[in-house]
């Protein structure tokens, strides 16, 4: 044996030590996102509030008048809200139908090679950068929209035409960008329906396509809900796809015209903006975060009574 | 039933028909706009990839237009946020799953890591550029950039690491702990490495959500497209994260504001590719983590 000390409390000190710092250290990582929430919360309100102070908080959330960069400036944004609340409404209308069919497919109908084939094609569409379904936005389905308008609005001469840049193509770029979150989320719930539901359904004469109506989809409900409001959170926060289709107009949100969301207001201003323009484009951001806190509460509620449901 | 004389003929139920109806439409319909998709940028960028456009930098002199100088970007943000994220996010995982005791604590970094990964990208941004930009006077920079991605990138490495460590059977830790290993000695010998490909998961995702991003990095690391500058002792390297550095993503959307669809096409055909091989390398990775299970 060499001359070290075997003894097994020999060291027992600095294994203490070494235990104490990792035991620091640890805690000290899962810290980390506690204060990164709270300074995210922080600052966005600090740099946010100031203009709601200057402007008036009324004149900023219920103004129809954007005119950021006038003698008079005026910075009403209840225009910019409206779109993004319309829009986002809009999109999961398109979106959720479509991803929740999608998904049935998945789960229930399809046959098994094809539905290996189209799963991991959806994933991948969850991953495409959000910048490339702008470019497509941009060169595919705005020419389209711009032919659809000029048809639509041949004989009214009062309208403002678009060029394809307008509420519409936003909501359908949206609507495709919230399908994977739509149909993975939810076809993951179809599934963890256990089967004997399904069974005791089937055998009690049910066709396939009513279990899937009356049993299955109502028994995934929490899962499904989950997914929705994750495409609203989605959808909402969107702004870099959209930014180039929506045609960043300040106008009420109808279908056919050229409209600004809270996200598009942000990106399209902040490169130049500055002084009172600049806070109000924090402002904006704060609105925006406010919308995505609430949702990020709705959610934490679902989670939370969907597992309770499981318990049981 | 007055309808069918045999339980066995079977009674066609027209709402079922419809039913099944929308069921393959909308499944037709998703799976065209992805085919249509992949298709398209293929399609419209294979014509402008090639070496030269991978290679080079854009030059108003030599009137050429290349991509290079924002791979690079890219590398060093891919790079520098792990450097940051990585270590923070496996020791909170490994707080959580193996120190903390269930409690308000507990629930309140659950909570907040639910909230950091539904914070929408653009926020991060105005926080990056407030906080790290302005406050701690980084400015446009790509280390502004990486610390602003690293925030939101933390959830994920968070997340796949703690459902790695819960994979981690409990023998493991009793016998590690039984024959007098410590905590810390067990958690660096036997929980890390078991806990391996769901770290690396964790990784190559937050890999994918960093080549994606783009509107955390266009207030945060700017809109750079310039190759780093060597300098004597390879110093302008490091000096590099500094400076204004555009990703692949914040390119694209510069093209495109510009107009230069050719070029935006190409770089979404280089950013479809890397996607494409995220995925296929999470596939296996999970894949092989399967197979360790069984």
């Amino acid at each position: 044996m060499s001359d070290k000390s075997f003894s097994i409390i020999g060291n027992y000190k600095t294994k203490n030590t070494v235990e104490k710092v990792a035991h620091v250290i640890f805690v000290t990582c899962g810290l980390i996102a506690v204060v990164a929430v709270f300074s995210i919360t922080l600052y966005m309100i600090i740099s946010g509030a100031p203009a709601i102070f200057k402007v008036g908080l009324k004149d900023i959330l219920f103004g129809t008048e954007w005119k950021p960069t006038a003698a008079h400036p005026s910075y009403g944004i209840l225009y910019v809200i409206l779109t993004s609340i319309i829009g986002t409404a809009m999109a999961i209308a398109i979106g959720v139908p479509i991803g929740l069919m999608t998904a049935v497919f998945l789960a229930e109908t399809a046959p098994k090679r094809i539905a290996n084939i189209v799963r991991p094609a959806v994933e991948l569409l969850a991953g495409i950068p959000s910048v490339v379904y702008g470019l497509l936005g941009i060169l595919i389905l705005s020419p389209l929209i711009y032919k659809i308008e000029l048809a639509l609005y041949k004989n009214s001469p009062g309208h403002q035409f678009t060029g394809g840049s307008n509420l519409i193509t936003a909501v359908l770029v949206l609507a495709i960008m919230i399908l994977p979150t739509v149909i993975n989320i939810s076809e993951s719930a179809l599934k963890s329906v256990p089967s004997h539901y399904k069974h005791a359904s089937l055998a009690l004469g049910a066709s396939h396509i009513q279990t899937i109506f009356k049993v299955i989809i109502p028994a995934a409900k929490s899962g499904i809900v989950t997914a929705i409001v994750l495409g609203v959170g989605r959808a909402i926060g969107e702004a870099m796809a959209i930014n180039m289709v929506a045609g960043n107009g300040v106008n009420l949100p109808f279908p056919f015209s050229s409209v600004r969301f809270l996200t598009t207001a942000v990106v399209s201003e902040m490169g130049y903006a500055s002084g009172t323009h600049k806070q109000v484009l924090f402002t904006i951001g704060l609105v925006l975060f406010v919308f995505i806190m609430l949702i990020n509460l709705v959610l934490n509620k679902i989670m939370k009574g969907g597992k309770k449901d499981a318990d049981i | 039933m007055p309808t069918s004389k045999s339980i066995y003929a079977k009674r066609s139920r027209r709402l079922d028909s419809f039913a099944y109806v929308m069921i393959y439409l909308c499944a037709s319909i998703s799976i065209l706009i992805l085919a249509g998709i992949v298709g398209y940028v293929f399609y419209k960028g294979i014509a402008v990839v090639n070496w030269r456009f991978l290679t080079s930098v854009p030059s108003a002199i030599k009137g050429t237009f290349g991509i290079a100088g924002n791979i690079v970007n890219t590398l060093y943000i891919i790079i520098i946020t792990l450097l940051i994220a990585v270590p923070f996010g496996i020791g909170g995982a490994i707080y959580l799953n193996e120190y903390a005791k269930p409690g308000r604590l507990v629930r309140l970094i659950e909570f907040t890591t639910e909230t950091l990964a539904g914070i929408p990208s653009i926020i991060f941004g105005l926080f990056g550029y407030v906080f790290f930009g302005n406050t701690l006077g980084l400015k446009f920079s790509i280390l502004t950039g990486s610390l602003t991605l690293a925030i939101m990138v933390l959830p994920l490495i968070t997340r796949n690491t703690q459902e790695a460590l819960k994979t981690v059977p409990g023998s493991y830790r009793s016998g590690a702990l039984g024959i007098g290993a410590t905590k810390w000695y067990m958690i660096r010998t036997i929980l890390i490495p078991s806990a391996m490909p769901g770290i690396i998961t964790g990784i190559i995702l937050s890999v994918g959500r960093i080549v994606g991003e783009s509107a955390a990095l266009l207030f945060t690391a700017g809109s750079g497209y310039l190759l780093p500058k060597l300098g004597e002792y390879g110093e302008g390297l490091i000096e590099k994260v500094t400076h204004e550095g555009g990703t692949l993503t914040i390119q694209l959307f510069l093209c495109m504001e510009k107009a230069q669809y050719e070029q935006a096409f190409g770089i979404a055909l280089v950013l479809l590719i890397i996607v494409f091989g995220i995925n296929m390398l999470t596939k296996y990775l999970a894949h092989k983590f399967d197979v360790n299970k069984q």
